[in-house]
């Protein structure tokens, strides 16, 4: 049976890891390579980079670092932010990353989606898509939240998929940061709805949270970061309570 | 050493360093006569296979690739290479494993990409799965998958479908997963193939 993955996200700016990082034995914590050394060996599925890098020139920075992950972790990444053309992404699947994922840039010109998919197989092309709950539905946003968008979530993500997006990235802005659980009954929808892989983000407070958004809403994997970082929840504790949850989980 | 097909198909950046992870030494192959360096040769491929087989003809070493007898070992696309032919852009490929490469049918295999880690189940003792636990799990990406099959299949998966996850014939392998991708059992596979 295909496992269902569990995936540690790390904010990187300048090459180097943000937000506080709580692990023993770590020498650098700012160190992007170290810390997802740790994870793999920790046992997580996959990992995710968020750059945050703000101009173009540092971008190299960002290079050399997907680089040195590469060089050194046996388990796949996918690295996102800032990706805006095809030779940003041809930069980063050369630099050894094997997805990319993208966000307002394929919200701003959605053809994005169609030509990354094109060039390089719809496999390396994951969407992120920011959503909120309005009165009037659910709404796509950009910006960390700041920005509101006229794009209905479930209608875009079906667009983004008829476009060749291979994986949803679906990061619930309600639920992000408050540590009360995903938001089970937004992903269940999404889920049923497309036939590609679907990734929770936002809310994850606990280890009972992943076991709820696997068995609700059949999600394929579930993403985190603080919860990770500051060591509230071990990995290999995480999974081996899923797998005694009768959830699909590789050990 | 272990030669690398170098005939444009995808990023090899990955494969290259879980060579170098595990000091298991390579180089590039770009004319028949490169072949003569190495002894062992791996097909690398991702992305659509019809393209794929179209560059690998382009390079002029098909003949020479259908000729060897030293152990080959394509991965992913590369392992369908050498299948007689896949539904992917209906393209005819190497004819060295005379099985066919499928299009993963979503009433079936509800989600499509196969992406993730999936248990592989041994089929065949071959040397090449020494030391890799029954059901490990591997990492695959594809869409489109061969076909099982008793004679070639030595170790099979379970997508919605049983397919091949490994195939064997004589010195010809292939590995659907990507063993450079899959931790510690991939890093074995890897060496078990150095050192067939």
């Amino acid at each position: 049976m295909l496992a269902k993955r569990i995936i540690p996200c790390l904010d990187v700016k300048d090459g180097r890891t943000v937000k506080g990082i709580n692990f023993v034995d770590l020498r650098d914590a700012g160190d992007p390579v170290e810390l997802a050394w740790q994870y793999s060996r920790q046992g997580a599925d996959e990992l995710v980079f968020l750059d945050i890098t703000a101009t173009h020139e540092k971008r190299k920075t960002t290079i050399e670092m997907v680089k040195s992950v590469a060089r050194q972790i046996n388990i796949p990444f996918t690295i996102g932010g800032g990706i805006s053309e095809l030779k940003d992404a041809e930069a980063l699947l050369n630099a050894g990353a094997d997805k990319i994922s993208i966000n307002s840039a394929a919200v701003r010109r959605p053809e994005l989606i169609n030509e990354l998919a094109n060039a390089f197989g719809v496999q390396f092309v994951v969407l992120a898509v920011d959503t909120k709950h309005l009165s009037s539905g659910d709404f796509v946003h950009l910006n960390g939240g700041r920005i509101t968008t006229e794009l209905q979530t479930q209608q875009w993500i079906k667009e983004a998929v008829e476009r060749g997006a291979g994986e949803i990235l679906l990061t619930s802005m309600d639920k992000d940061g408050t540590k009360a659980g995903f938001d089970t009954i937004l992903l269940k929808e999404i889920n049923d709805m497309i036939s590609v892989p679907v990734i929770a983000s936002g809310g994850a407070g606990s280890a009972q949270d992943f076991i709820d958004v696997f068995q609700k809403s059949d999600v394929d994997a579930a993403l985190a970061a603080s919860v990770f970082h500051y060591g509230e929840i071990l990995i290999p504790e995480l999974k081996q309570l899923l797998k005694n949850n009768q959830i699909e989980i590789r050990l | 050493m272990i030669g690398i097909v170098n005939y444009g198909a995808g990023n090899i950046f990955s494969l290259t360093a879980a060579l170098e992870r595990l000091d298991l030494k390579y180089g590039m192959i770009n004319s028949e006569t490169d072949f003569d360096f190495y002894d062992r040769i791996i097909i690398p491929g991702v992305g659509h296979a019809g393209t794929a087989m179209k560059k690998l003809v382009d390079t002029g070493l098909v003949p020479k690739i259908k000729s060897l007898t030293k152990p080959v070992l394509g991965i992913c696309v590369g392992m369908q290479l050498i299948t007689d032919f896949s539904e992917e852009g209906n393209s005819k490929m190497l004819e060295i494993i005379p099985v066919k490469t499928l299009r993963f049918n979503e009433e079936v295999s509800k989600k499509v990409p196969h992406m993730g880690w999936n248990q592989v189940e041994v089929q065949k003792n071959i040397p090449l799965f020494n030391d890799i636990d029954t059901s490990a799990y591997f990492y695959f990406v594809h869409s489109y998958f061969i076909e099982f099959n008793s004679k070639f299949t030595v170790a099979f998966c379970n997508y919605g479908i049983k397919f091949s996850a490994g195939i064997q014939r004589d010195n010809f392998y292939g590995v659907q997963f990507h063993p450079e991708k899959s931790g510690e059992a991939g890093e074995i596979l890897l060496k078990n193939f150095a050192h067939l």
